[in-house]
């Protein structure tokens, strides 16, 4: 059975009151290898984690991470931004391989 | 494939060099020592497993245009990378707290920069217990 | 003479000194707090992995899971409840994942998964959340006993270099302190599970062969008997409590 990575899972209140401060949780599967690991023939394990993160919404950067070899491995995160517009919160990242990923999720603001 | 583990035996742990993160807190906050207050470092005093640890970091601001935060990074002076994450936000925020999950390698003190709108840094710190697994595991050997 | 001690103390106590207990009971507020959250519990990573799984078409015959068992919701709840049991088509005591792979290998038309493979991991998640909540109730009469017997023999048995039986640390010492971690039960109610200590979400198999490794013994192979066994009286002995698989363990 192939293990087809899964991206994660992006949470954002569905709707939201103009200028009500909402929350925005993220979970990300990744090992986040730190490079300090070895394997059960002693052969190093190449360093790869999820070093950028941003969070977009409404034509801004609400966040903007780099992230380090002290994170947990498949990473979390909740943070809050301002609602303001209908639209949609997008969050981008990318690994050490150049592995790429994001999410997205609708958001309706009355 | 299985994997040996980060985890130390606690005299491994006690033996692993404590960095110096005065330079390292200079290269984000610039040649003035952060104060103490505004910002708070949200730790557990007792971790069970050093691979995962919740960290909440919160900073007293209005987060307006005037007045923000403007990043926030973490350090853990005996990781062997000490610089866990550097955390850039702005008045989209709305609310200047973050939750996440860090790794700490071994029992240490964990340091919180945030850095403010008007060009100031203030600190926080914690010192974290990480306890050991009380049995061997694949991981550990 | 503590040996001779700790031997009679196995043979007098009875089996159900206490009250069963699940293994989150011994875990930190954080961990407690981490399976409570169906958004943050990384295990639910697996779970999503598991639901694509389920949908997806494999192997020769071109089927998915879907295709033969509709929705897992409905078809697949309180499954994992009742498992391991005596699988009269296999002729033998099959587990959640042994019957997984017979069906991938039998109905797909796809090779085994390898043990701890991520897909396969999530294809148990996914399937045991559909019976969360659910008491254990395993049945272990008729043509399942003799694995059953095997399995509680092994776990009354002394073994590797520290000479210790499962019963001595999960009967006898349950709620005792070692090093700064609580002994628990062994209660198998959280698995596939998320550990901390893997960093990544794996079974019970993997889980029992680390307690093989803690007590300096040679690791059962996956899939074999013994685990099997283990796994049947692990169930039998947690009657009654709740699965909460995909559960946090440290």
């Amino acid at each position: 059975m192939s293990d087809t990575a899964t991206p994660g899972r992006l949470h954002v209140p569905p709707t939201a009151k103009r200028g009500e401060v909402i929350e925005i949780r993220l979970l990300l599967q990744h090992p986040m290898e730190n490079g300090f690991r070895r394997d059960t023939l002693g052969r190093s394990v190449p360093r790869n984690i999820i070093h950028r993160l941003a969070a977009r919404y409404d034509g801004r950067e609400i966040l903007r991470a780099e992230l380090g070899t002290g994170m947990a491995a498949n990473p979390y995160f909740a943070f809050f931004t301002r609602a303001t517009a209908s639209g949609e919160v997008l969050i981008e990242w990318e690994d050490e391989l150049g592995q790429k990923g994001s999410l997205k999720a609708p958001i309706e603001v009355a | 494939m299985e994997l040996a583990g980060t985890a130390l035996p606690l005299r491994a742990q006690q033996l692993m060099p404590t960095q110096d993160l005065r330079p390292l807190i200079r290269g984000v906050a610039g040649e003035t020592p952060p104060r103490p207050g505004r910002v708070h470092i949200g730790l557990p005093q007792l971790a069970e497993n050093g691979n995962s640890v919740p960290l909440e970091l919160n900073v007293d601001s209005p987060m307006t245009e005037a007045e923000h935060v403007r990043s926030l990074h973490v350090f853990a002076e005996r990781n062997p990378r000490p610089l866990i994450a550097s955390v850039h936000l702005g008045p989209h925020a709305g609310r200047a707290r973050i939750t996440t999950r860090i790794r700490l390698a071994g029992s240490q003190r964990v340091v919180a920069i945030a850095v403010l709108s008007d060009g100031s840094a203030w600190s926080d710190e914690a010192e974290v217990i990480v306890t050991s697994a009380a049995c061997l595991d694949e991981m550990s050997l | 003479m503590i040996r001779l001690a700790v031997s009679l103390l196995l043979l007098v106590a009875p089996a159900w000194a206490q009250a069963p207990r699940s293994g989150l009971d011994y875990q930190g507020e954080d961990i407690r707090r981490l399976q409570a959250d169906d958004f943050a519990n990384p295990a639910m990573l697996w779970v999503e992995r598991g639901a694509a799984a389920w949908k997806r078409k494999l192997g020769a015959a071109d089927k998915s899971c879907a295709d033969c068992h509709g929705d897992a919701e409905k078809s697949m709840r309180g499954l994992a409840a009742r498992l391991p049991a005596w699988d009269a088509r296999l002729g033998r005591v099959s587990t959640l994942e042994s019957r997984i792979n017979a069906c991938i290998v039998r109905e797909q038309r796809a090779p085994e998964p390898p043990p701890e493979a991520a897909d396969a991991i999530g294809l148990q998640a996914y399937i045991a959340l559909q019976s969360r909540g659910m008491p254990l109730r395993v049945e272990v009469d008729g043509a399942a006993r003799a694995m059953f017997e095997r399995g509680r023999a092994l776990y009354g048995t002394r073994i590797g270099q520290m000479n210790l039986a499962c019963a001595h640390c999960h009967d006898q010492h349950a709620g005792k302190t070692l090093l700064v971690e609580q002994l628990s039960q062994g209660q198998p109610t959280a698995w596939p599970a998320y550990r901390m200590e893997w960093q990544a979400a794996g079974t019970l198999e993997r889980r029992l062969r680390a307690c093989f490794l803690g007590v300096r013994a040679e690791m059962p192979a996956y899939r074999s008997d013994e685990l099997t066994a283990l796994q049947l009286y692990l169930a039998w002995r947690a009657k009654g409590l709740a699965l909460e698989a995909p559960g946090v363990r440290r």
